[in-house]
């Protein structure tokens, strides 16, 4: 076809050592956000030891996590409703890699909990702990294990892990 | 509406590390999509660009800093961005220029330079997170993928080797695709099913390579296009949707959002019985994993029934369903807004004849392609056809 195919391949080290021009930053940007009216008060309770969704009252949807408003009646969101502090695994993985694509020494477990009393199949990314790999599973029982209350922070944090139950 | 067809595609080589800064990327995917389109940039009427984050290239507002590679200084010009799923979506903006009139030809000009952030860019991808509900865990970005391939294997049962032939298939389709960056002509199962695990069941080899790359398509009117093309290729069905971004809210088994989508496009399209009448499809491919899970969502497979598909030879370049016969992400590379090159120019070249040795035989008639991304919520698909 007579197409010409351009790029100039470069190796990681003709960067590192000078063998091409560069120039570098730094960006030094802090963020703080405020965590709004349904996910502040969520992160309170969470300090207080509790789960907290909220409902929808147009079909009694409980929200988990808690929003301020429902995305398909697209109407004001009702009362919060304490939950409990159970729930069930929908997925997982055993990660070797650290947020910055660093290989960890001792895998993390990390899973999605559908929370029990919230709309089915509502949860939250967190930790799971106290189990074997081999033992892991999708369905699996499980409840938080929480901090305690005085290093509690408000914040996704203040639950360590869940456990099997 | 107006008829617009696809005339020319260009890309540039995509690797690990380009020398090339973003625009001189884009000036050279744009020069090779000209060329085949036999047009000059004076004949451009507007110009869309795509890029995915920010954050990679480090430089914010990206589309008016590539905008004099991408040919748009002085022109109607604008930035698109859905993610992964810009690599379909800046194609389809491009559409709506010329369908609706505004324009009789038009560049799309994707771009993606992975390679400056350092030391890797796992460091911009950690900012897509929510930051108050996700971030204080310190997520990894494979994470979420890794728990939606547990999700998606869990809930069909299906087997991992079965994932790995996706791998293997486009690692050895790349090896005719010249600007491929992973391709590898003797690669198996068990390399695949042996690689390092870095998120199970996610493994180093099912999973595509951070690259830098540019690619191009010029889109013209029907007047335009019988005028300056022989092969011109006709954009005949569009499609986009967008589910929460509670993806902890979401059954991951399925990508419902890809099937409405799909709807879309195909009910624009008239296609009726898409499995009958798509001749060759480019899912996007991040992941092996994801090209099964779209071709469900596509409504190319039952859901769970693609890796069977792809056991039994379906999905090879020679089979009845030719599925990224351009090597994809997985053997190209995976400069995320620029895999338009490998998915809707791919699908033009190979509509248009001009596959060169990827060409699937045949000649094909209708092709489809499919981008996907954001936080894994949303999809573009368009239905091509010679
Ligand atoms: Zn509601």
């Amino acid at each position: 076809m007579g197409r010409k195919w351009r790029g100039t391949p470069l190796t990681a080290a003709d960067i590192a050592e000078g063998r091409v021009a560069t120039a570098e930053w730094r960006p030094e940007a802090k963020y703080a956000w405020s965590a709004g009216e349904s996910i502040g008060r969520f992160l309170e309770e969470l300090q207080e030891g509790h789960l907290v969704g909220r409902k929808c009252d147009v079909d009694d949807t409980v929200f988990f996590p808690p929003r301020s408003f429902c995305q398909e009646h697209f109407v004001r969101a009702g009362e919060f409703v304490r939950l409990k502090n159970t729930g069930k695994v929908e997925t997982y993985s055993v990660s070797y890699l650290d947020t910055d694509a660093r290989r960890l020494e001792e895998p993390v477990y990390v899973g999605v909990i559908s929370i029990d009393g919230a709309a089915e199949g509502m949860g939250f990314m967190h930790f799971l702990g106290e189990v074997e790999e081999k033992d892991l599973a999708i369905g699996m029982r499980v409840k938080a294990v929480w901090k305690p209350k005085k290093e509690r922070m408000g914040a996704v944090t203040d639950i360590l892990y869940f456990k099997p139950v | 509406m107006r008829k617009v067809a696809v005339i020319g595609a260009g890309m540039t080589l995509f690797r690990r590390r380009l020398l090339e800064t973003g625009k001189e990327m884009c000036f050279q995917a744009v020069q090779m999509a000209l060329e085949e389109a036999g047009l000059e940039l004076k004949d451009v009427d507007a110009v869309v660009s795509g890029s995915a984050p920010d954050a990679f290239d480090g430089v914010h507002m990206k589309g008016e800093y590539l905008l004099d590679g991408a040919g748009g200084v002085r022109k109607p010009y604008m930035r698109v961005f859905t993610g992964g799923g810009t690599a379909c979506f800046s194609p389809i903006a491009g559409w709506w220029h010329v369908a609706s009139g505004l324009a009789d030809v038009v560049l799309v000009v994707n771009e993606e330079k992975m390679s400056s952030i350092t030391p890797h860019p796992q460091y911009a991808f950690a900012n897509i997170w929510d930051p108050i509900l996700d971030r204080p865990l310190k997520p990894n970005l494979v994470w979420i993928f890794a728990m939606e391939m547990n999700r998606y294997m869990t809930v069909y049962g299906i087997e991992k080797a079965d994932i790995a032939r996706v791998a293997v298939k486009n690692k050895r389709n790349a090896v005719d695709h010249p600007a491929a960056q992973l391709a590898d002509p003797n690669i198996t199962v068990d390399d695949v099913l042996n690689s390092e695990v870095m998120a199970w069941p996610v493994q180093r080899l099912d999973i595509s390579p951070p690259s830098d790359g540019a690619s191009a398509l010029v889109l013209a009117s029907e007047d335009v296009a019988r005028q300056v093309s022989e092969t011109p290729v006709w954009i005949s069905g569009v499609g986009w949707c967008i589910d929460s971004t509670m993806w902890t809210n979401r059954d991951l088994s399925f990508p419902e959002y890809l099937a409405r989508a799909a709807q879309q496009a195909y009910g624009m399209a008239k296609i009726e019985n898409p499995r009958k009448e798509v001749d060759v499809v480019e899912p996007y491919d991040p992941f092996d994993y994801k090209e099964l899970h779209h071709l469900e969502g596509l409504l190319l497979a039952d859901k769970g029934e693609a890796p069977i598909l792809t056991r039994e030879g379906v999905t090879q370049r020679d089979g009845e369903l030719p599925t990224c016969p351009s090597g994809g992400l997985m053997g190209v590379g995976n400069p995320i807004a620029a895999t338009m090159g490998i998915k809707t120019g791919e699908i033009y070249w190979q509509l248009a004849g001009k596959a060169g040795r990827r060409q699937v035989p045949g000649s094909p008639q209708v092709g489809v392609c499919q981008a996907w991304g954001d936080l894994m919520q949303f999809s573009s698909v368009m239905v091509m056809r010679a």
